[in-house]
Formats: structure tokens, C-alpha cells, sequence
């Protein structure tokens, strides 16, 4: 979705970006690649999509509230553009119907535990 | 023909790929028809060509140009338009990866070609149906794709690598892509390799996930050295990242990792949808819980029913009697 917006506005667009820094016109995304973080530099105005983890949610305050709901709302009715992905329907998946095998309780299922382990080749037997 | 684009990192073709690629063998197969692949790349791809023919693939596309030596989803996802007008897939898929979404996302906005993202199944025909995971997986939507080529990125371990049984021969062709500056706006500037020498969540053999059973930021030494013991990882789940003990990039689901282990060892996890969503790629879970009802032991295969503050270090002090003379 972002990234057509962004398309669509011919600006550039960083995805699923965990740290953000903005200096100046420029915006410093970091994200996890598959050996660490990636940084990427861009231009300003751009669209950034982010993860969940790069904040902590600010709550807004009762004053802010109360002044938001005094603000204008505009409304648009974008123009409907019909095929491409058809839902058809949806569904639960399969339950795997797993039948659960229960070592033991408490500290004492210890020793069954590492049969297991031993079993499934994760400690050598 | 079904044109799939391949990732790869440090000279290794990526986990997700090889599923997606094994994924658009099975469906050139049920279409009658032949599975392509597209590797970009400076020189790195190249000698990861012949590696596709293992997979089914009879001709790689090897995308060449001189800004490519690091990612750009635009420069990547322009190559790709072109290749397209050039060699008229019916099916393009790429893998459900951060990299594949993002360029299949930015291939669909330039082309308007419909994409279906995180596909389980695919059918060819009119009407061409897929079966994607929405929701994170909690659901699945069965749906019909239309449009001149469809676009699908496959959802991560909807299926399982397979090399192709026959031995197949694979031609390599060069694709120069003509590329203006604007396609290089965003690209990697630089890279900061994570550090203490863990391994990744998504590769790990074993991993040890900690729950709000755990306790405390600091129960989560026994689970670390618990997955020492068995070579394995430490994650957690989304009850600990929001408690503060571990770090977000420790956390396993819907909005953290997805897993894919030999075996996973859920400590004090209840297992939300959104958890199991993203340690459903597991082979086997073993749960140590208190509550013998939690809705995680539904997927699991071993259990214990007990305090993981109790459970863990018993069972290190039982593998280090067993693995230590």
C-alpha cells in the first residue's frame, strides 16, 4: 500500500524500517537485513512504512483529544477500480490436529526431556 | 512461463527462495510449463546460477549493472519491468521476504499488475486461484487473481525446499537493464553486522523461547543456557518485549520473527494466534507450561507441565550430565 502512495506521488519509499533518524531533508532508516542493519539515506518528502518495536506508543492526552475532535475532518471518495485480486472467500487453516505427548511435570520430567532431545538428534546419543 | 526472482546474501542463495523456487516447479509443472529465475546482482549472482538448476530452473536471468552491488528496491524492481516486457512471464513470484515484498509491491505499482502476497497454493487456469494467508496466517483467503501476469510473493514455509529429482541443465543469459539515477534514490548506504556473534532467529536449528512465565528479564539466563547447551537460539515472545526484558529483535510472530527450527522449546508461552503464526514453521515444539490447558500445547508435540523457573534448570543440569563425561 505504502509503496504505491509513494508510487503514485513519485516519492521515494523506505518499508519496514525499526530506526528512524531525520537530519536536515534527509531521512536515516535503519532496518534488520539478513546479516544486521541496513541503512538507507533518503531524500525528503518520502513515505516510510514502520515495524512494530521502533517506539513505544505515546498515548495521546485528554486536552489533545478534546482539541482533535474540534478539528475539520475532509472527506474524499477515491475512485473504484474493479479487478485484479478477487476475494472469493475465507477460511480458518487446518488444524493440524497434533496429538501432544506429555513428558512429565515438574523437574522430575527432566530425564524424559533429554530422551527426546537424544531422539531428535539435538543432543548427541 | 514462471519467472521467479531469487535472493541471495554472502554467495548463498537464500532459505525463502529455495521455497519459492521449489514452489513455482510444482506450479510450472501443473501449468505444463517452464520455471525461469532472475538473480540481480553486480558479479555476486553469477556463480549462483548453476546452483538453480538443482531447484528446476532451465534458463537464469542474471540482471548486471554497475549500481547493483547493493540493494535498491527501485533499481531491482525497474530491472524487473524490463525483464518482464523482454521475456513475458504469465506468473512472477518472489519470496514473502521483506526484500521479496518489497520489490514485487514496487513491480505491481509500476506495471498496475494485480499482486497476491503471502500465497500457501496456487492454481493456473481461468480463473487463476490462489490461497493466501491474511491476518498473519490466523486466516486464509481463497481468491481469484486477474490480470495479463500475475504477481504472487509465497508465504515463508508454506512450503518446503525440495530439489527437483530429475537433473536438469541451466542457461545462463546476461540482462542489461537500462536504469536512470532516480532508480538508485533509495538503496543501502551502509550496514552495521549485528554484534555479539549470535547467530539469526530464522536460521537457528534449536530455539528456546521465553514467555511472561519466565518471570524476569533476568529468568531468561537459564533459558540461555539451555539453548548453549543444545547450539540454540533465545527468542521470546510478545508479553516479554512489552515487559522490557528482551529486545523487539528477539521477538517471535506476527510481528517478529518466523521461525523455522528443528525444534522449538516454548517456556512459560500460552501461544496467542500471533505467536504461533510465527513458530508454526517449527518441526517440533516442545512446551514447558504450567497450565496443561494453554492454547500452545495444541500445537505442540512434547510437554511438560510445570514452573519453567523449576523445569529449566533441571533439565540443563540433566543435558550436561548427559553430554559431559
Amino acid at each position: 500500500m505504502a509503496i504505491r502512495v509513494a508510487h503514485a506521488l513519485g516519492i521515494p519509499c523506505v518499508s519496514a524500517v525499526k530506526g528512524l533518524e531525520i537530519r536536515d531533508r534527509t531521512a536515516v532508516a535503519k532496518r534488520e537485513g539478513p546479516r544486521g542493519w541496513e541503512v538507507f539515506q533518503v531524500g525528503l518528502p518520502a513515505v516510510i512504512t514502520v515495524k512494530e518495536g521502533i517506539n513505544l506508543p505515546r498515548y495521546p492526552s485528554i486536552p489533545g483529544r478534546l482539541k482533535a475532535k474540534k478539528k475539520p475532518v475532509e472527506r474524499v471518495m477515491p475512485e473504484w477500480r474493479s479487478g485484479g485480486l478477487e476475494k472469493v472467500r475465507l477460511k480458518l487453516p487446518k488444524e493440524q490436529g497434533k496429538e501432544v505427548e506429555i513428558l512429565g511435570k515438574g523437574p522430575e520430567a527432566a530425564p524424559e526431556v533429554v530422551k527426546v532431545l537424544r531422539e531428535l538428534g539435538v543432543i548427541p546419543s | 512461463m514462471i519467472l521467479a526472482l531469487v535472493e541471495h546474501d554472502r554467495d548463498r542463495l537464500s532459505a525463502l527462495s529455495l521455497q519459492t523456487l521449489t514452489f513455482g516447479r510444482r506450479l510450472a509443472k501443473e501449468a505444463d510449463d517452464r520455471l525461469e529465475a532472475i538473480l540481480i546482482g553486480d558479479e555476486g549472482g553469477r556463480p549462483l546460477a548453476d546452483g538453480l538448476a538443482a531447484y528446476g530452473v532451465s534458463t537464469v536471468h542474471v540482471v548486471q549493472h554497475a549500481g547493483m552491488d547493493e540493494y535498491a528496491p527501485e533499481a531491482w524492481a525497474e530491472s524487473m519491468v524490463q525483464l518482464l516486457s523482454a521475456v513475458s512471464p504469465q506468473v512472477v513470484i518472489a519470496a514473502g521476504s521483506e526484500r521479496g515484498h518489497e520489490v514485487m509491491a514496487h513491480v505491481a505499482a509500476r506495471t498496475e499488475l494485480p499482486l497476491a502476497a503471502n500465497c500457501t497454493a496456487a492454481e493456473p487456469g481461468d480463473p487463476f486461484r490462489v490461497t493466501r494467508q491474511r491476518w498473519g496466517g490466523s486466516l486464509l483467503e481463497e481468491a481469484h487473481l486477474v490480470g495479463s501476469v500475475k504477481l504472487l510473493t509465497i508465504a515463508p514455509h508454506a512450503v518446503q525446499a525440495e530439489p527437483s529429482t530429475g537433473v536438469g541443465h541451466v542457461s545462463v543469459t546476461p540482462f542489461i537493464p537500462t536504469l536512470a539515477d532516480k532508480d538508485f534514490r533509495v538503496r543501502v548506504t551502509d550496514r552495521v553486522e549485528k554484534t555479539g556473534g549470535k547467530g539469526s532467529l530464522t536460521e537457528a536449528r534449536v530455539v528456546v523461547g521465553g514467555g511472561r512465565g519466565v518471570g524476569s528479564a533476568e529468568g531468561f539466563g537459564a533459558l540461555e543456557e539451555l539453548a548453549r547447551l543444545l547450539g540454540g537460539i533465545v527468542g521470546c515472545s510478545r508479553a516479554v518485549t512489552s515487559a522490557g526484558w528482551r529486545p523487539h529483535s528477539d521477538q517471535i510472530g506476527q510481528t517478529g520473527v518466523r521461525i523455522a527450527p528443528d525444534l522449538y522449546i516454548a517456556c512459560g508461552i500460552s501461544g496467542a494466534t500471533q505467536h504461533i503464526v510465527g513458530c508454526k514453521g517449527a518441526k517440533h515444539i516442545l512446551v514447558i507450561n504450567t497450565d496443561a490447558e494453554a492454547p500452545i500445547l495444541a500445537r505442540a508435540d512434547y510437554a511438560v507441565i510445570g514452573d519453567v523457573r523449576q523445569v529449566v534448570p533441571a533439565l540443563v543440569a540433566e543435558i550436561r550430565k548427559a553430554i559431559e563425561p
